[in-house]
C-alpha cells in the first residue's frame, strides 16, 4: 500500500476516525492492528520476519532487565559492606551475563538481515572471484527490514546499556517495531524517544491534527509533483549509460539530487504528518541539508536519525573498544600525540562508513559511496586547521559570498556522490562521471536534447517552479515553522493556500494520486 | 579539573570551557572530538569510558565531564 495511493488515504481516514472515536480508549492497540494490516497487505509472509525480530528483542530485553534489577538490588543490600574492587568485579560480571543475550539477539537479527539482503551479493562475488557458478537464491526482501532492524537493535542495546527500561508488554514493543508510518523508510526512532507519546492517550486536538494533515499534503506535493515528475528523465538517462554520456550525466546529477531530496523528505513529511495527526512525536530526519557549508555539517542535517544510529551503535562502540584504545596508545607512541590520536578515530570512522554504505544496499556501488564519503570527510578534517587559519586571516567567515561558495561546494560534492546511487556498477558510475569532462557534448544541456529523455518543456517548467517553491519554503523555515506562519493569516488566505496546494497535487502530480508510478527511493534500502 | 581543562583546551583553544555549558547542543564538540577526548581521559585518569557513557548530558560542560570521571573512579 503506497503512501500516495487512494487505498492508503482510505486506510488513514478510517484509522483517524476510529482512533478518536470508538477506539479512543485503546489507541495504541488500534495502531498495532493497523500497522500489522499495513504490513500484511504488502505480503503476509513478511509478518513472520517482523514477529521474529519483535519476539527476540522482547525476550532478550526482559532477561537483561531481570539481570540488571537483581544486580542493583544485590548491590543496594551490601552497599555498606562491599569493597570497591568487589563492586567493580560484580558489575563486570553482571555486564558479561547481559552481553550473552545481547550478542545472541544481534546475531539473530543481523543474521536475518544478512540472509535476506546480502546472500545474492555474496554469491555474486564468490562467483566472480572463483567462477564457482553458485546459483542465486530467490528470497523476497521484507519491506522496511533495514529500517526496523536498526530500530529493534537500538532498543535491545539501550536495554543492555541501561539507557532504557525493557518493555514488559509484548504488544507495545511490537508497535514500536512496526509503527506503520515509519516502518518502510524511517525515521529510525529510539525507544526512549518514541515511547513517550506512542502509548499514551491522545484527545483530538484540531490544531495538531490539521497541522499533521498539512504536512502530509506538503509531502504529497514533493513526491507527486516533483520527485515522480523528474524520475522519468532520470530513469531514461541512467538506463542507457552508453548512449547518455557527458552533458546528460551532468543533467542527471542535478535531476537525481532533486528527485532524492523531494522523494525522501516528502516521504518523511508524510510519516511525521501522520504521526502528528495521531498526536505522536517522531523525530525530525532533515534540517535543510542543502544549506550545509561542509560535508560534515551535511551529515548532521541529512537523514539525521540514521547518522545518529551509526554514531551511537557503531562509531562510539568501535572507538571506545579496548582494541582501539590499545591501538591509540600504540599510534601515539609511534607517531606522536598529534597524528597518533587521529589515526584510530579515522579507522573507527572508516568502519562506520563502510557499514553505512553496505546498509544502503547490497552492491559495491554503495560500499564505494560510503568510502568516498569517509575519504572526503577525512580530507575536510585534515584541512580544517589550515582553512580556519585562512578564514581568520582574511576574515572570510562573515563574508556572504564565501558562505554561498561553501554551500555550493558542499552541494556539488553531495550531488557528485549521489551518482553512485544511480548506476548499477562502480565502473559505470565513474565512467559516466568522467564523461562529463571528456564527451564534449555539454551543448545537450541547451539545444533541446533533454526534451527527448521523457520530460517535456512543461515538465521542466514545473520542476523549476517546484525548486523555487522548495527553496522559498526552506528560506522561510530558517525563521520558524511555515505552518505556524500560515496559521496567523485570515481564514480565507489559509483556505486559499491549502486549497491551491491540493489542486496543484491533483492536477500537476505526475499521473495523479493512486498511480503506482514510483516506489519511494528509500523503500528499496 | 585542571587536567581536564587542559585536555579540552588542547582540542579547542578558542572555547571558554569554564563557562560553556552547551558543548554538544551548540555543536562545539563533535563525535571526533568526543572519542579523542575519551582516549585522553582514559590515558590521564585511568578510567574506562564506554559507548553507553557517550550521551550529551555527560559531555555538555567541563563540569559534566568531570562528574562522569568522578563517578567512574568511584
Amino acid at each position: 500500500m503506497l503512501f500516495t495511493s487512494y487505498e492508503f488515504i482510505g486506510f488513514l481516514a478510517i484509522l483517524f476516525l476510529l482512533y478518536y472515536t470508538v477506539c479512543r480508549k485503546m489507541q495504541w492497540g488500534l495502531l498495532l492492528v493497523a500497522s500489522y494490516i499495513f504490513y500484511a497487505v504488502a505480503n503476509p509472509l513478511y509478518l513472520v520476519y517482523i514477529c521474529l525480530t519483535t519476539l527476540t528483542i522482547y525476550g532478550c530485553g526482559i532477561v537483561m532487565q531481570g539481570i540488571t534489577n537483581s544486580s542493583k538490588a544485590y548491590l543496594a543490600s551490601v552497599k555498606d559492606t562491599i569493597e570497591k574492587s568487589e563492586k567493580k568485579q560484580y558489575k563486570a560480571m553482571t555486564k558479561k551475563r547481559k552481553r550473552r543475550y545481547l550478542v545472541l539477539c544481534l546475531v539473530i537479527n543481523f543474521g536475518i538481515l544478512l540472509g535476506v539482503k546480502y546472500t545474492n551479493f555474496f554469491i555474486a562475488n564468490i562467483n566472480n572471484l572463483s567462477g564457482a557458478g553458485l546459483t542465486f537464491v530467490n528470497i523476497a526482501l521484507p519491506l522496511g527490514i533495514s529500517f526496523y532492524t536498526l530500530q529493534a537493535v537500538s532498543y535491545v542495546v539501550d536495554v543492555y546499556r541501561e539507557a532504557t527500561v525493557a518493555e514488559n508488554n509484548l504488544g507495545k514493543l511490537a508497535l514500536f517495531v512496526s509503527f506503520f508510518p515509519q516502518l518502510i523508510q524511517g525515521p529510525i526512532s529510539r525507544f526512549g524517544d518514541l515511547s513517550k507519546t506512542l502509548y499514551i492517550h491522545h484527545d483530538f486536538d484540531s490544531k495538531t491534527f490539521f497541522f499533521g494533515l498539512q504536512r502530509i499534503l506538503w509531502g504529497f506535493f514533493k513526491k507527486l509533483v516533483i520527485a515522480d515528475r523528474v524520475s522519468a528523465g532520470v530513469l531514461t538517462i541512467i538506463g542507457d549509460s552508453n548512449r547518455y554520456q557527458g552533458g546528460y550525466v551532468l543533467a542527471v546529477l542535478f535531476m537525481y539530487t532533486l528527485q532524492l531530496y523531494a522523494d525522501f523528505t516528502g516521504g518523511i513529511d508524510i510519516t511525521i504528518g501522520i504521526a502528528q495527526a495521531l498526536g505522536i512525536e517522531v523525530k525530525e530526519n532533515f534540517n535543510r541539508p542543502y544549506f550545509s557549508k561542509t560535508l560534515k555539517e551535511y551529515w548532521r542535517r541529512w537523514h539525521i536519525t540514521m547518522c545518529e544510529w551509526f554514531r551511537n551503535y557503531v562509531f562510539y562502540p568501535v572507538s571506545t573498544s579496548k582494541g582501539l584504545q590499545n591501538f591509540t596508545k600504540f599510534t601515539r607512541k609511534t607517531f606522536g600525540d598529534k597524528v597518533g590520536r587521529r589515526i584510530p578515530v579515522y579507522l573507527a570512522s572508516l568502519v562506520t562508513w563502510f557499514a553505512t554504505g553496505i546498509w544502503h544496499g547490497a552492491s559495491w556501488n554503495f560500499i564505494v559511496w560510503g568510502l568516498a564519503n569517509w575519504l572526503l570527510l577525512m580530507i575536510g578534517e585534515e584541512m580544517e586547521g589550515w582553512s580556519d587559519g585562512l578564514n581568520e586571516k582574511y576574515n572570510l567567515r562573515t563574508k556572504t559570498g564565501f558562505k554561498v561558495f561553501r554551500v555550493l561546494r558542499t552541494f556539488l560534492l553531495v550531488t557528485a556522490l549521489n551518482l553512485f546511487d544511480c548506476y548499477q556498477t562502480v565502473g559505470e558510475t565513474i565512467g559516466s562521471f568522467f564523461s562529463i569532462f571528456t564527451a564534449g557534448n555539454l551543448s545537450v544541456l541547451t539545444d533541446g536534447s533533454l526534451l527527448e529523455v521523457g520530460l517535456s518543456a512543461a515538465d521542466f517548467g514545473m520542476l523549476i517552479v517546484g525548486v523555487i517553491v522548495l527553496l522559498t519554503v526552506s528560506l522561510i523555515q530558517r525563521k520558524g515553522s511555515v505552518r505556524e506562519l500560515i496559521a496567523t493569516k485570515p481564514y480565507a488566505a489559509r483556505a486559499a493556500i491549502w486549497g491551491i496546494l491540493i489542486v496543484v497535487i491533483l492536477i500537476f502530480g505526475t499521473y495523479g494520486i493512486g498511480y503506482d508510478s514510483a516506489q519511494f527511493i528509500y523503500n528499496r534500502f | 579539573m585542571e587536567t581536564l581543562l587542559e585536555i579540552l583546551k588542547g582540542l579547542h583553544p578558542e572555547v571558554d570551557f569554564e563557562s560553556e555549558d552547551g558543548l554538544i547542543e551548540n555543536m562545539i564538540l563533535d563525535s571526533f572530538d568526543i572519542v579523542t577526548l575519551v582516549a585522553e581521559i582514559s590515558d590521564k585518569f585511568d578510567v574506562e569510558i564506554l559507548a553507553e557513557h557517550l550521551i550529551p548530558e555527560n559531555f555538555n560542560s567541563a563540569e559534566a565531564i568531570y562528574n562522569l570521571i568522578q563517578e567512574l573512579e568511584d
